[in-house]
């Protein structure tokens, strides 16, 4: 049960780093189907910090790998801005190639920097077995609080502030309603809708570093983040764009998500006998069903994926 | 001024545009391809860049060279098949990201049929074409009635159908690997027939009635779109939605049309690959089929026509085979991936580079005129 509730809460903090960073985005007016590859990228600057940093002390060590995942996110997300924003270009083709893009960079990357180290040594992965125990906040039993859980749930709070409660916040939200009538009362809808890619390019690069820290001490990665990117999308639609609501749906699709890891630990689940497969499968299947009930009344932010021209009305 | 009658110069047309845009695209991705080699090793870069271009002209025997030509073709068939179930969608206005499930879903009913009941091809053929074109079909139903974004939908169909196809390729693996059991051994007749075409390319066995198929399939697809009136109902759905619904077009059921025929086109494609004996699925597969995200890369790259995906589908398949015999020892092959990534990252900038076109001839006309 502690375990179950463990990879429940971190999975849930995942998904909404991810869903809130979708959130901003969107927000701005841009969608971000790129966050898959944001994910990524914001995996492998963590990773590289904890394979090159590897003897910092405990906090500095949390704090050095936040900073190196969210300069990861931020700058590749920048691809989404540049390619999105200046260039008008269709997003749904960017955010595509960035996932690609990001699988296939950290691979190429990972895979040369351990052929320099050892000509044998062929993987893509990268092992931090030491430095991960730095993100373990205390233990109680069986159950590990990590730092992750905390900081997720802090930024859930302060996303909310920021977005309702701020001016930059409630401008950010007018760029994706209506571009054309923000920029008629003096806000600059570029500047904003950056502001929305790159704070999304910072809650997904961070994300990442959560994902590939959850379960496991050593990240292959080829293996991308199979898909994360776009659960946390289903999360944010599930939400509605919403923070406090975005919270309460992360929580349930990880729930989903951490069934996977420890259903074997639970008696009812296995006299059932279905084929671990089943239990991958749960949330990509929970997330279609959620999808397919919630997206009629979509509340989805009115200008979102549409480039801004100033000229139309 | 222009008149009408001042015919278009060479620059201006929209063909030559398009495929400029596309060169630029290649070119992009090829440069900076060749910096991320440099920068991983400097002394290799060179070599390995040559060899990813030159693929099968690797090797200096002429036969064998145009034998691995065969096998670049008949896994650029399959490409092929995806390119246009994603350029189909994208006509209408859909973004088929799901031609990945559907691809495995293909592979998965094909491979099953022939290799659990012994059926012949042609009924592993149309299997795949209507478990692709089913799977497509939900993601269209989804958008239609439900609003679903069809690109969420189609990734998480993506994870489902993989892993659905896991756990039923399993009952047909071999005892001792991850990988279904060899068709050639176990069920020849569900290998596609080859049609004396095998003997074009030194008589590798992987070359069969796929390749000419799939330009055939191509050509069909053109003609579709261009010249009916199902396909400018099609087009007319993708270009305003409201406006096809107010011209009395069943928009809905266009739209699941489309995504029932993007998939069985994927799902087509899986078949030509799996059919032809030259992969075998595994079992342990943790990841997507790239086969679809390639098509992605494809479509774009061929300016969305589909003779032009014809092209830019074996130039992509060209680059990704050609990735495997980059010097091991210094680079990994998924440099092909990444360049195929940079590629399609560019093609987003299509527009944009048109538009710089358009304006650079404009403004060298006036100045010619004068």
């Amino acid at each position: 049960m502690a375990l179950l509730l463990q990879y429940t809460l971190i999975y849930a903090s995942v998904l909404l780093l991810v869903a809130l960073g979708g959130c901003f985005s969107e927000h701005s007016g841009v969608i971000n189907l790129g966050l898959e590859g944001i994910m990524v990228m914001g995996a492998l600057g963590g990773a590289l910090v904890m394979k090159y940093m590897e003897s910092l002390p405990g906090i500095l060590m949390l704090l050095a790998v936040m900073i190196g995942s969210i300069l990861f996110g931020v700058v590749y997300s920048l691809l989404l801005a540049v390619a999105a924003i200046q260039f008008k270009a269709d997003q749904t083709l960017v955010g595509t190639a960035m996932n690609l893009l990001g699988m296939a960079a950290a691979t190429v990357f990972v895979k040369a920097m351990n052929m320099a180290e050892n000509v044998n040594n062929v993987s893509s992965s990268i092992q931090y077995i030491e430095q991960k125990k730095a993100f373990s906040l205390l233990k109680i039993g069986k159950f590990e609080l990590s730092w992750f859980m905390v900081i997720a749930a802090a930024l859930l709070v302060v996303s909310h502030i920021v977005l309702y409660k701020t001016r930059f916040g409630l401008r950010l939200m007018a760029c994706g309603e209506h571009p054309q009538a923000a920029d008629s009362v003096g806000i600059n809808v570029c500047r904003m809708r950056y502001a929305g890619v790159l704070i999304s390019g910072m809650l997904g690069g961070l994300g990442g570093i959560v994902y590939i820290t959850a379960g496991v001490s050593e990240w292959k990665f080829e293996n991308g983040v199979a898909g994360f990117g776009f659960l946390a999308l289903a999360v944010m639609i599930f939400g509605q764009w919403k923070p406090k609501l975005i919270g309460i749906a992360a929580l349930l699709f990880g729930l989903f998500r951490a069934l996977s890891n420890v259903y074997s630990g639970f008696d009812a689940l296995t006299a059932l006998h279905l084929p671990s497969t089943v239990y991958n499968m749960l949330p990509y299947i929970i997330s279609l069903v959620i999808l397919a009930l919630f997206s009629r009344n979509s509340r989805a932010p009115k200008a979102e994926g549409i480039p801004y021209d100033k000229g139309q009305r | 001024m222009n008149t009408k009658n001042e015919k278009k110069s060479f620059f201006e047309r929209a063909g030559v545009q398009s495929v400029a845009a596309s060169l630029l695209c290649i070119i992009l991705g090829l440069l900076i391809g060749y910096l991320v080699l440099l920068c991983i090793n400097p002394a290799g870069a060179g070599k390995a860049i040559t060899s990813i271009l030159k693929n099968f002209l690797y090797f200096p025997r002429p036969e064998v060279a145009l034998e691995y030509f065969g096998s670049t073709l008949a896994k650029s068939a399959p490409l092929l098949m995806c390119t246009l179930s994603i350029l189909f969608a994208y006509k209408v206005g859909l973004f088929n990201i799901g031609a990945s499930g559907q691809y495995a879903v293909g592979a998965g009913l094909s491979l099953y049929l022939a290799l659990a009941h012994g059926m012949p091809w042609y009924v592993c053929v149309i299997a795949a074409m209507i478990g692709g074109g089913v799977l497509g079909g939900i993601a269209g139903a989804l958008k239609a009635y439900l609003n679903v974004n069809e690109v969420i939908a189609g990734i998480m169909l993506n994870w489902i159908s993989l892993y659905s196809v896991n756990m039923l390729l399993t009952k047909v693996k071999e005892a001792s690997t991850t990988y279904t059991a060899a068709l050639r051994t176990n069920s020849p007749g569900a290998l596609l027939p080859g049609a004396g075409l095998n003997h074009l390319f030194s008589d590798n066995r992987y070359v069969t009635i796929a390749i000419p198929l799939a330009i055939l399939i191509a050509a069909g697809v053109w003609i579709v779109m261009e010249k009916t009136k199902l396909g400018f109902e099609l087009r007319a759905t993708g270009l305003n939605l409201n406006a096809a619904k107010y011209a009395g077009m069943k928009e809905k059921r266009n739209m699941i049309l489309t995504m029932a025929i993007a998939g069985a086109l994927s799902g087509l494609g899986a078949a030509f690959l799996y059919l032809s004996g030259i992969e075998q699925w595994s079992c342990a597969q943790t990841a997507v089929p790239a086969m679809g995200f390639n098509g992605i890369a494809a479509a774009f790259l061929g300016g969305l026509n589909p003779i032009g995906s014809i092209f830019s589908s074996f130039f992509i398949q060209h680059i990704t085979s050609g990735g495997s015999y980059v010097d091991k020892m210094i680079y990994s092959s998924q440099i092909s991936d990444l360049i195929s990534a940079i590629i399609i990252y560019f093609c987003s900038f299509v527009l944009f580079f048109k538009s710089c076109m358009g304006r650079a001839v404009g403004k060298g006309r006036k100045g010619g005129n004068r």
